[in-house]
């Protein structure tokens, strides 16, 4: 009978990576011949992330809503060259009209005269740069917590639960909505932090999950005999393993935190003028009942961004978590 | 020859998945007579559940779908039953007990609730202290101790032997007259293993319902069965009572399986499991589904294009296997040639 | 059960004391409430330095905390600074009609949607399932704020075109009217519709997931086999295990009824918790703040704690020792 085949090229602390499939396996082909290859059996090794890619590009409401969430985010990235007006543009004589193509105002003018569609525009720029930091902070934030809690464990672990805890037992919107007022002084950027600065709990404690039951793993002793160091042990071998979750929360919060944002500016503590808002400009909508436009393209611009980004959130957990028995929308 | 209590016909089954289509269980034909155990072995992905949930009506329909076929049950087709009428015999003339203990009884549910339930639904005119006392016997009968105290208790509250020997107690409760025990000792520790399949060989001889025992653990089917079906890929392969199927195998897959058991009574160097993978059932090889690992193929002509049929090998003994060279096997002895240790009838 | 749930508050007292010094802290430093007087040229410096030593406003934080905490106890949350006025009975009034329009809600919200949920999860990929599915998808995407001035902006629509009120836009009630008249039925439909609708995606959504989560265990495959009929197999033991996790939601979120919601709230002038929270936060009238603040985290904490309890008692196998 034949011997295993050789494992590939060690990497340099002795130790592989361990291919954590997701729910196919990795069949290696244990001393087969040809033969085998001929008779139509599947023996192929599929990396992870080829799985993964196939089963996202299936989802066909993903791919839809990643097509268009790139051309909303991408009008709002080249704003200053597609809106047709400057967003703060006061016209007078053009005072709460209705959309209309004469003077290419799409979306109408507001109360004094500025063009919908440049507002809307470059409010769209606003929502993505504060969502898009957001989650990419607060992911950072919380993966680096819920890797620290979960892989030491012990107090360390504790206190930092603790934090967590105590952040969840707050009453969120009206914290943020302290934070914002007090400190946020109306630039997305500070605002975009207090946001940041609240919404790592959840991850990190799917993060602090998986590293407090991949720890014990037999791999991770073998790195630790081979010599690896604490922190090579924990963002080579395991953090990869929590990339899914990281992925998808990820996602789903830039969603979140657009809503949130849009909430604060709406109430007139989150973002202040001149910086352009989605949710600052439904404002002028409940002060003008009967101009339909101002309500409606703003508030239907947040809707359309977070329906986008929740299907690609639920074709991401689809195609990276499909033990997660998940239903299709 | 008794009349077949079960008699399945060409049956198959498929499942419809985002990959293609699977066929889980392609034209399967046999019989359960009466008062016997008979075992169906195989792989895992071999089919052998399948086709006993499929006559019970429990697979999914949406993905899963019998596409032909006839299951006979005391003259009536159990597959072109239509759904209220094939409740009537679920649990009640035809049941089944699963693999895991663990998830197969509902946690939030008191046990002895979910065995009186199997007997309400069937009986709902018994009054309830009969009931009680019924389950409470058939708690005994399996050798739940304590039977009354654990009447109330949760699921979670058994050990996993006991919960399967619950699970029995649940499915031979209406005196069934087939009994499915699908991979009833897979999930649990070799020693409460034993302990439920004597509950298992209790159960049978007291009640006398036929049993179709599903394993792919040889052992049990030796200790058990008195017939065996062996199914590879969806097929059946060979079929035969148990002596002479240890004894004189007729296709490589069965020579195959046994050879891969460790035999205690002897010294062997390396253990000789069967090379290769089983194949995708989406996309079969053509021909012999075995052939790409057989010993005996070599890779000729008629495995490789012409699907073996099930077919008599040993001159009437009811002995059937489905290769092409299956007389090339004739002398050919496994492991198991000296007499198979607790043998059966 | 009793251990834990006394461990349990034990162990929130700590919690609830660093957080809200943080808090109070945070909000101290950000926020001067003598801001105002000192813009104002009509106060002289003597009065501002009698006010800031009233209010103990001239003292570190940790002492001003101190402070705070024994008015909470003895002067029943203490007085508004801009105000003067005690806070206690704003809160205790605002918190009555914030839990009407709230508990009203839910309930609605719950009802429907574990119906829905249900039905959807059996008749799954069905009109009714892609119908309700997409609901929830927009339930979920739509801004409260939005969906609150759609339906405002409707109705003022339609009085203006019609001069017909079926249902008013602001506020509680017209003059006159009591708590549980129709003109208080009037008033509260639309937040009520608002704060139901998106609950309501909320609940059909997790219902329908959990009870597809039930549906294809090994259990439920062994109710089918001992011969169950569908009805009793769904009912008796599917939709037994899939509410557990929703009833426990359903708790968390009767728990906000004590926060009040802070936009519908605004966006229709109710006279609730949250809305005058918001109006304090603009006026920075901080301890008012601080008071809404801790009254709504102490909720938090209730409402987990009774959320896990239940959880408990619905479940056997959980056994809190």
């Amino acid at each position: 009978m034949t011997e295993p085949t050789t494992p590939a090229a060690p990497d340099d602390d002795g130790v592989l990576p361990p291919v954590q499939t997701i729910g196919g396996t990795v069949a290696a082909p244990v001393g087969l011949g040809d033969a085998a290859y001929e008779a139509g059996l599947e023996v192929e090794a599929r990396s992870q992330w080829s799985y993964a890619r196939r089963r996202f590009l299936r989802h066909r409401l993903a791919m839809g809503s990643l097509v268009g969430l790139i051309l909303i985010f991408g009008a709002g990235g080249i704003a200053n060259l597609i809106a047709p007006y400057a967003f703060d543009q006061i016209d007078l004589n053009n005072v709460l009209h209705g959309p209309t193509t004469n003077g290419q105002h799409y979306f109408g003018t507001d109360e004094i005269g500025r063009d919908y569609f440049s507002r809307v525009i470059y409010g769209i720029r606003t929502s993505e740069t504060v969502g898009l930091f957001v989650a990419g902070v607060s992911s950072t934030i919380g993966l680096i917590i819920g890797a620290f809690a979960g892989y030491y464990g012990g107090w360390l672990d504790n206190a930092l639960m603790r934090l967590t805890d105590l952040v969840l037992t707050l009453p969120a919107l009206a914290i943020l909505l302290t934070a914002a007022a007090l400190l946020g002084q109306g630039s997305q950027w500070r605002v975009a932090v207090i946001l940041a600065l609240f919404f790592w709990t959840g991850l990190a404690r799917i993060v602090r999950g998986v590293f407090l039951s991949l720890r014990e793993k037999e791999y991770v002793e073998a790195a630790k005999a081979a010599g690896s160091g604490d922190l090579r042990i924990m963002f080579r071998h395991i953090l990869p393993n929590t990339l899914g979750p990281v992925i998808v929360n990820g996602t789903l919060s830039v969603a979140a935190a657009i809503l949130v944002e849009a909430a604060l500016s709406f109430l007139g503590f989150g973002i202040k003028p001149p910086t352009p808002a989605l949710g600052a400009l439904v404002v002028s909508g409940q002060q003008n009942p009967q101009k339909w436009w101002l309500t409606i393209f703003p508030g239907l611009t947040i809707v359309l961004i977070v329906l986008c980004i929740n299907f690609i959130g639920d074709g991401l957990r689809d195609a990276l978590d499909p033990t997660q028995r998940r239903i299709r929308a | 020859m008794p009349e077949p209590i079960l008699s399945i016909k060409n049956l198959a089954v498929e499942f419809t998945t985002d990959d293609g289509v699977v066929h889980a269980v392609d034209d399967i034909t046999y019989d359960v007579f009466p008062g016997e155990t008979l075992g169906i072995v195989g792989e895992s992905g071999s089919g052998k559940s399948v086709s006993t949930l499929s006559i019970l009506g429990l697979i999914p329909q949406p993905p899963g779908r019998v596409v032909s076929g006839t299951a006979m049950f005391k003259g009536k087709d159990l597959l072109k039953m239509g759904k209220r009428e094939l409740r009537r015999f679920r649990g009640d003339e035809v049941a089944m007990v699963f693999q895991d203990p663990m998830t197969s009884l509902n946690p939030v549910l008191k046990v002895g609730y979910q065995l009186s339930e199997a007997i309400k639904t069937h009986y709902p005119k018994v009054k309830d202290d009969e009931v009680k006392k019924r389950v409470v016997d058939l708690l005994t009968l399996v050798g739940v101790p304590n039977p009354d105290t654990r009447y109330s208790q949760y699921p979670h509250e058994f050990s996993g032997g006991m919960r399967q020997r619950a699970m029995i107690a649940m499915a031979i409760a209406n005196s069934p007259s087939l009994l499915i025990a699908d991979e009833p000792t897979t999930a649990l520790d070799v020693t409460i293993q034993a302990q439920v399949l004597e509950v298992l060989k209790t159960v049978q001889d007291e009640t006398n319902a036929a049993t179709i025992l599903i394993t792919h653990d040889l052992g049990i089917i030796a200790e058990l069965c008195e017939r065996v079906l062996v199914m590879y890929a969806g097929r059946i392969v060979e079929s035969g009572d148990v002596r002479t199927i240890f004894q004189n195998p007729r296709h490589p897959y069965t020579i195959g399986l046994m050879d891969s058991l460790p035999k205690l009574t002897e010294d062997e160097e390396w253990l000789r499991p069967i090379p290769g993978q089983p194949p995708s059932l989406i996309n079969r090889p053509p021909g012999c589904a075995f052939h790409p690992r057989c010993f005996l193929s070599q890779g000729r002509l008629p495995c490789r294009e012409e699907v073996p049929q099930l077919r008599e090998v040993d001159g009437g003994a009811d002995h059937y296997a489905a290769c092409h060279f299956a007389e090339e096997l004739v002398g050919h002895h496994s492991k198991f040639s000296t007499p198979v240790a607790g043998g059966v009838a | 059960m009793l251990t834990y749930i006394t461990r349990r508050i034990l162990y929130s007292i700590p919690v609830l004391i660093v957080s809200t010094f943080l808090i109070f802290s945070f909000v101290s430093l950000a926020g001067d409430p003598r801001a105002n007087m000192l813009a104002n040229p009509n106060f002289s410096a003597i009065t501002y330095k009698n006010l800031s030593h009233r209010y103990h406003l001239d003292r570190p934080i940790p002492i001003r905390y101190g402070y705070w905490v024994k008015d909470v106890f003895t002067n029943k949350l203490g007085v508004s600074l801009r105000t003067s006025q005690p806070i206690w009975p704003d809160i205790a009034r605002t918190l009555g009609h914030s839990a009407q329009v709230i508990f009203i809600a839910e309930l609605i919200a719950m009802i429907l949607g574990i119906a829905v949920g249900i039905f959807s999860a059996i008749r799954q990929y069905s009109l009714f399932d892609y119908f309700f599915t997409s609901v929830s998808f927009l339930g979920y995407a739509m801004p409260t704020f939005w969906l609150a001035l759609l339906l405002q902006i409707l109705f003022v629509d339609i009085y203006l075109k019609w001069h017909v009120r079926i249902f008013y836009t602001a506020g509680l009630n017209n003059p006159g009217y009591g708590t549980w008249s129709l003109d208080r039925l009037q008033h509260i439909a639309l937040p009520v519709a608002t704060i139901a609708i998106i609950s309501f995606a909320l609940y059909s959504r997790y219902m329908r997931a959990s009870m597809l989560d039930v549906i294809n265990t090994d259990y439920v495959r062994t109710a089918r086999a001992k011969g169950l009929s569908e009805w009793h197999v769904v009912m008796r033991h599917v939709v037994r295990n899939a509410m557990i996790p929703i009833l426990t939601v359903a708790a968390l979120n009767f728990g906000g009824v004590i926060g009040g919601a802070l936009i519908t709230e605004s966006v229709f002038t109710l006279d609730g918790m949250g809305y005058y929270f918001v109006q304090k936060l603009g006026q920075l009238d901080l301890y008012a703040v601080m008071a809404y603040l801790l009254i709504t985290a102490i909720s938090i904490i209730v409402f987990n704690l009774i959320a896990d309890v239940l959880y408990g008692y619905l479940d056997p196998r959980i056994r809190y020792d």
